[in-house]
């Protein structure tokens, strides 16, 4: 057959099909043109239109998270590259794989300061896993092979493909390659079976065993190997904020989140445990707070992750095992089946009822004489309403950590939020991405009055596009987060974090088109939320402004540069 | 410890700043960095001089073998190596002085490549800490300029870097 001669626009587009993209968020401007030209005259995949580059990439960063599948935006050169910016760092800090197209000026007017020109390579480098600025239109096909090839393997991340307007004009053959190679990027898949039979060793002599998972697990689908693993072993395991639903809360070894707005229980066991499996987490700062607080009570650590540059970051690690999760998880459970018959279950036996005395401090009660909403109860009954079966988003802050801590997952890719940069304004777009993906679940996003509106432009995006999102605002009237901090470490003194001048958000969501309801007493809260689940408004957007307790406060907390152990409880103030 | 970290990487434009661009942004130190192509035009070999606690160089070595681009990654110093490094220097020769310069220039095994009518330019090569004996035992105030390229460095015997 004679390979066609298509223009690069076409090739761009040919070539998202080829990767059997089903949803490209964006918005148009001059470097693009071509591109949304080809894109008008083909049906295969649908175009998102948002309104901000910001939440194009959060939209496909979401969808990506919520499928496991590699998102896709599209954003013109200079300001839509540089709105993109946000999303793709959201993106990077998490590992997500989304792959970014942006126009770039023509190839002859680069470094001109031509009109909407910038460095987009040159500005996205430090955000992206990889970047490329195509000057061949030879170059299209196969770079937009790798860059998907890149973004969706090893660890995964954004991957940024610049595309200046005259490469888009010019025609060329079209050839997507089936394949690709890359002598420079060989990700290990496979882990060391000899540090395996080790890690599984120490686990079973061990006499405070602990497990400790993050987001690795639900980017590599290890859930389920972990599961039967933890389960097999009975032993305690806690999930990293990026990690919740990686095994199912529900289950009685799961001692919720942890780090530092992580329970009692999950902090003081990570603290004082003595052998510690590391799964796809990375022991970040708002994790284990003080590293060398944290290596105090001696322990031995087997660490599993697909980047060898994770391993030994922030805490040296005994047993290192670098691979995909999921296959390193399967080969443990076999060297573990191996050894089953020598391993006692009794030894652990005080451990555990260590560790129950810590559950039964109950650190996420909260007291509620039902005078004023408290934002706690308002993410337990959405879990109740939602039969804990819906897709979570949160933008960042208290509304997000109370999310965690009182919304229990089941199930990976349910709870999607920006842990690693922590991005208010995500939770919108987010929700966007889960709905498009999975047009009949139901989507929540928890949010904030500050937060909500840094992309509340989207209302205008999901009436376009139907989406029948509910929007869980917990009203405060604050930056509740930075208001936490002032109170404990400012002397109370609320420097900026005031949310004066708050629009009527009932009003502004009808505006877009929306259902908006105000819910001011703690006992509308449910009917409320079941209203807004109902069937009646199952086709609507519902925006639900709750006004709660201005001076709630997230607990347990971990102060900034503290150990695991020091955890300031609600009943210590 | 100053390490010399000698690394293969696709040869296409960018791949300087990414290398560059990593060590600012980690906040690792750079001695020096060299790079060119290599007798395989598709590959450019980089030597970057870093220093850092053993925990730093791991990270270092890492996080560069993470890098896309990066082929191939050595830290010389895990083994016995030779390193060398060109340094072009212009004195002031006056009448009295020239021929304590051209001793102290044999001396390390410097050549004069050019004697002007009042400085000498001097070629030497050698270790980075020889280069650096050199400027010592010059008097300071007779030194106009000094240019050097920083370490290279490439492992002894069958210790090599190749793909």
């Amino acid at each position: 057959m004679k390979p066609e001669i298509i223009t690069g626009a076409e090739i761009t587009i040919r070539s998202l099909q080829e990767e059997n993209v089903e949803f490209v968020f964006g918005y148009p401007g001059g470097a693009v043109l071509n591109i949304y030209d080809a894109i008008f005259k083909q049906t295969k995949f649908k175009h998102v239109l948002v309104r901000h580059e910001q939440a194009a990439v959060h939209a496909a960063d979401a969808f990506s998270r919520a499928t496991g599948k590699v998102g896709v935006a599209l954003v013109t050169s200079g300001p839509g590259a540089t709105n993109a910016v946000t999303g793709i760092a959201t993106a990077y800090m998490d590992s997500i794989p989304i792959v970014i197209i942006s126009g770039q000026v023509p190839t002859h007017a680069i470094g001109q300061d031509a009109f909407q020109e910038c460095d987009t390579v040159g500005i996205t480098r430090p955000c992206v896993k990889h970047n490329f600025l195509v000057k061949d239109i030879n170059n299209i096909a196969n770079t937009i092979k790798k860059a998907f090839f890149i973004a969706s393997t090893g660890r995964p991340g954004p991957v940024l493909v610049d595309i200046p307007k005259d490469i888009t004009a010019e025609t060329a053959e079209f050839n997507y390659p089936k394949t690709i190679e890359m002598r420079s990027y060989n990700p290990v898949i496979k882990g060391h079976s000899g540090q395996i039979r080790k890690a599984i060793d120490l686990l079973i002599n061990a006499k405070k065993p602990m497990v400790y998972s993050g987001g690795g697990v639900v980017l590599g689908n290890a859930s389920e190997s972990l599961t039967k693993l933890v389960k097999r072993l009975d032993f305690p395991i806690t999930n990293t904020l990026m990690g919740l639903g990686g095994f199912p809360a529900s289950d009685k070894n799961f001692l919720g989140m942890l780090g530092m707005h992580g329970t009692y229980q999950a902090n003081m066991a990570m603290q004082e445990c003595d052998v510690l499996l590391a799964v796809g987490a990375r022991f970040d700062d708002r994790v284990i707070g003080n590293p060398e607080h944290f290596l105090k009570n001696p322990k031995k650590i087997i660490h599993i992750d697909i980047d060898p540059a994770s391993i030994s970051k922030r805490v040296q690690i005994d047993v290192p095992i670098v691979g995909d999760v999921n296959l390193v998880l399967i080969d443990f459970m076999k060297a573990y089946k191996e050894v089953e018959k020598n391993y006692d279950k009794k030894l652990i036996a005080p451990w555990k009822d260590e560790i129950k005395k810590w559950i039964d401090i109950d650190c996420l009660a909260y007291k509620d004489d039902g005078s004023v909403i408290k934002p706690q109860l308002v993410i337990q009954k959405l879990h109740e309403v939602t039969k804990g079966d819906a897709f979570v988003t949160s933008d960042v802050g208290q509304h997000q950590m109370w999310a965690a801590q009182y919304y229990p997952f089941n199930k990976p890719r349910r709870w999607i939020n920006s842990g690693g940069l922590g991005t208010m304004g995500v939770g919108l777009p987010y929700a966007m991405g889960c709905q498009l993906a999975f047009p009949d679940s139901q989507v929540a996003c928890v949010t904030g009055e500050a937060s909500i509106q840094m992309c509340i432009q989207e209302l205008s995006t999901c009436k376009q596009f139907n989406l029948p999102i509910k929007v869980i605002t917990l009203n405060n009237r604050y930056m509740g987060m930075v208001r936490q901090w002032q109170e404990f470490f400012y002397g109370n003194r609320y420097a900026e974090s005031y949310m004066d001048a708050l629009p009527d958000f009932v009003k502004l969501a009808e505006s877009y088109g929306h259902v908006g309801m105000k819910i001011e007493k703690s006992s509308d809260i449910e009917s409320a939320l079941k209203e807004a689940f109902s069937p009646k408004l199952k086709e609507r957007l519902v925006f639900m402004d709750f006004i709660t307790d201005q001076t709630e406060n997230v607990f347990p907390m971990i102060p900034n540069g503290k150990g695991l152990s020091e955890m300031i409880l609600a009943e210590d103030l | 410890m100053r390490h010399i970290i000698s690394l293969l990487m696709e040869n296409e434009s960018g791949a300087l700043s990414r290398v560059s661009g990593l060590f600012s942004a980690r906040g690792y130190n750079i001695e020096s960095l060299t790079v060119a192509p290599t007798e395989d035009e598709t590959l450019s070999r980089m030597t970057i001089v870093t220093s850092g606690s053993n925990k730093v160089i791991e990270q270092i070595v890492k996080q560069l073998n993470k890098l896309i681009d990066v082929v191939k990654v050595l830290d010389l110093n895990d083994g016995r190596h030779i390193e060398r490094e060109l340094m072009i220097v212009k004195v002031k020769a006056t009448n009295k002085y020239r021929d304590e310069i051209k001793r102290i220039s044999d001396t390390f095994g410097g050549r004069i490549i050019e004697m002007a009518e009042t400085t000498f330019t001097i070629e030497l090569t050698g270790p980075s800490s020889e280069l650096d004996a050199y400027l010592h035992s010059l008097d300071k105030a007779a030194i106009i300029e000094t240019v050097r390229t920083g370490a290279l460095g490439i492992g002894r015997g069958d210790r090599i870097l190749k793909i």
